[in-house]
């Protein structure tokens, strides 16, 4: 059977809640394009550096998508995603930059497209397969397992702060000015990567979708809840837990991919250990295991974050260690778990 | 038992079609020597204290085997070693005349056929009960073939006559995490049966059941055996003394006697160890 009769057979759309977010952010992007293509002076216009910072959560929301992929479903709490994430991002990177000057060595590979987008996925799924290889088969497992995913990406900011590297040292990667040919100063190129980062979720969400409601997917929430008795059945958890790492790890440098052209820059702190634990943040707050919570969770608190750090930049960490505590306390499945609870009582009721 | 049930049950266990499904047509285990388990001179220490203990144990295929003995007397680590979950520091462990259970590990000892049911109940809670059976149904393990796979005609039917053999069929739809304790033992074993195995392990099958679920169990282990080699460990002597044609006991880690139930009971040395001196093993219940 073909990858598109599972598609099918799983009825993507049977599920209200696959429908309802499938609708809104089609919806939503379709809307910020139209306000976008409003004539300047309209009150209703939005600005390009608007759509730029929107297509940067749609980037976010994509990295928490894949978070929720191993987190929600297979119970590994990743806390070095980020690593994945910038990985994806310093490919794109190299790739700018060899659009303004010839690189050195393997570098130069980069300045062609295919090259660099096959980076994209390759630098973090290697680094995923490698990592989670050793992690799996020796069992790592629970808090272990995210104690070393934080060394991990601690690893590679100190590592990408070397100007040996090439990789800009502590400094980064910016100063873009072309890609694919079109300038990314344009305001139609920030219009286009804005849509491509909202195709890229719509798809992910989908693919995502239909692996949660394949028989692997049972077996990931199988494997979440009673690890051993997996085994005793036959399956071999460690296959199954590397094969969707490497899924996750491989969308998050996507997401990656398509934040750098739109922020600008890329450098070492996108590997800091605490833009990991954000990202966990977001989706703890939407819910876990339901996929859409990620991209609710992201979304909130990425807003709540431009919108505060703006006002009173030193509120910030402390509210949203304040989420997380007040998540964790008293909404264990986050916004979704909430509201999936309230409509069970709306049904009760009548 | 109602006269449905026993009816179903019979209706099931047809000497022509028994468990057709668990047929051994893939196992390419060796039996022709006879014994389908030989553990030979098995030992396992953690921490200095010995667990298991020079421990022989031979299965034979077909037979149904019953393991009773104190608390800490190994029988858990036993099942443990044989499922690969822990190696022992010495001895050997054969499935069959070919297959050396020491050199695999837990999802190749399962595919070859050792299926295992856990003492506390063990069912994947936030799935359906039909869906804990489709994953736990003989099939490709690979992670490819997981993700595409589907549930065809036969997979299905295989699962309504286990659903109905383990009288769960009302409840195919539900979560297995609302169901009763002793439906949840049920499940578990019906996930054992999915899995056609030529060898069961059975850790307390009637624990929290009732009493007319026991004597549903202890039909169901009585008919399994013949089938495939069936492997209960458990503390009710009742239900033992049920199902039981061979005990062994075990104590501190090794073999204290092996006979018939009654053979057993009057052993001098089971009554001083395991049954404390009490005259009759069926009231000793509670004990254990």
């Amino acid at each position: 059977m073909s990858l598109a009769t599972m598609f099918k057979r799983n009825s993507l759309l049977d599920e209200r809640s696959t429908w309802v977010t499938s609708v809104v952010l089609v919806v939503g992007m379709l809307a910020v394009v139209v306000l976008h293509a409003l004539p300047p002076d309209h009150a209703w216009h939005l600005n390009g550096s608007v759509v730029s910072l929107l297509g940067k959560y749609l980037t976010y929301m994509l990295l928490a998508l894949a978070v929720d992929l191993i987190w929600g479903y297979l119970g590994i709490l990743s806390l070095g995603h980020g690593a994945f994430f910038a990985l994806g991002g310093y490919a794109m990177g190299l790739y700018l930059t060899a659009q303004d000057a010839p690189l050195e060595g393997w570098q130069s590979a980069m300045a062609h497209f295919p090259v660099a987008a096959l980076g994209v996925v390759l630098a973090p799924g290697l680094l995923a397969l490698v990592f989670g290889w050793l992690a799996f088969r020796s069992r790592v497992t629970g808090v272990y397992f995210s104690i070393i995913t934080q060394a991990l990406t601690f690893a590679l900011m100190l590592a990408f702060n070397r100007n040996e590297m090439g990789m800009g040292g502590s400094t980064g990667l910016t100063r873009f000015d072309e890609l694919l040919g079109f300038s990314l100063s344009s305001e139609s190129m920030t219009v286009a990567l804005f849509v491509a980062s909202g195709v890229a979720v719509l798809l992910a969400f989908w693919g995502c979708k239909a692996l949660t409601r394949s028989r692997l997917g049972r077996v990931c929430m199988a494997t979440r809840d009673a690890e051993a008795r997996v085994r005793f059945i036959g399956y071999r958890v460690e296959h199954v837990k590397l094969a969707v790492f490497v899924l996750s790890a491989m969308i998050a440098g996507i997401a990656g991919a398509l934040y750098v052209p739109q922020v600008g820059i890329i450098n070492p702190s996108t590997f800091a250990p605490l833009f990991s634990i954000e990202v966990v943040v977001w989706v703890a707050l939407g819910g876990r295991a339901t996929l859409y919570g990620a991209l609710l969770g992201a979304l909130v608190v990425n807003y709540l974050k431009t919108v505060l750090t703006g006002v009173m930049p030193d509120a910030w960490l402390f509210l949203l260690g304040g989420l997380f505590v007040v998540v964790t306390m008293f909404l264990p499945q986050g916004v979704a778990g909430l509201m999936a609870h309230l409509r069970r009582r709306r049904e009760v009721a009548t | 038992m109602s006269m449905m049930d026993a009816q179903r049950l019979r209706e099931f266990a047809r000497p022509d079609r028994v468990f057709d499904f668990m047929a051994p047509a893939r196992s390419p285990v060796d039996v022709r020597h006879g014994p389908i388990l030989y553990l030979e001179d098995v030992s396992v220490s953690f921490d200095g204290f010995k667990a298991i203990d020079d421990l022989n144990l031979t299965i034979d295929d077909g037979e149904l085997r019953c393991i009773i003995g104190p608390n800490g007397a190994g029988k858990t680590t036993m099942m443990d070693i044989i499922t690969g979950k822990t190696r022992p520091d010495r001895g050997q462990a054969w499935f069959g005349s070919r297959h050396n259970l020491l050199q695999m590990d837990e999802p190749q000892i399962a595919n070859l056929g050792i299926g295992r049911k856990f003492q506390k109940p063990t069912v994947f809670e936030a799935l359906s009960v039909s869906a804990n059976l489709e994953l736990a149904m003989a099939g490709d393990r690979r992670v490819w073939k997981t993700l595409l796979a589907r549930l065809d005609h036969e997979g299905r039917e295989r699962i309504d006559e286990v659903l109905e053999t383990i009288a769960l069929s009302a409840e195919r739809d539900r979560l297995a995490g609302v169901l009763s304790h002793g439906q949840k033992q049920w499940l578990e074993i019906g996930m054992l049966l999915m899995q056609r195995p030529r060898l069961l392990l059975v850790d307390e099958p009637v624990a929290g059941m009732t009493e007319p679920e026991m004597h549903r169990t202890a039909d169901l282990m009585t008919r399994l055996a013949g089938q495939q080699s069936v492997v209960v460990v458990e503390h009710d002597m009742g239900f033992v003394r049920s199902i039981a044609r061979t005990v062994t006991v075990l104590h501190q880690g090794s073999v204290l006697a092996e006979g018939s139930m009654d053979e057993v009971a009057n052993d001098p040395r089971v009554i001083d160890v395991y049954l404390g001196g009490d005259d009759d093993p069926a009231d000793t219940r509670e004990e254990g």
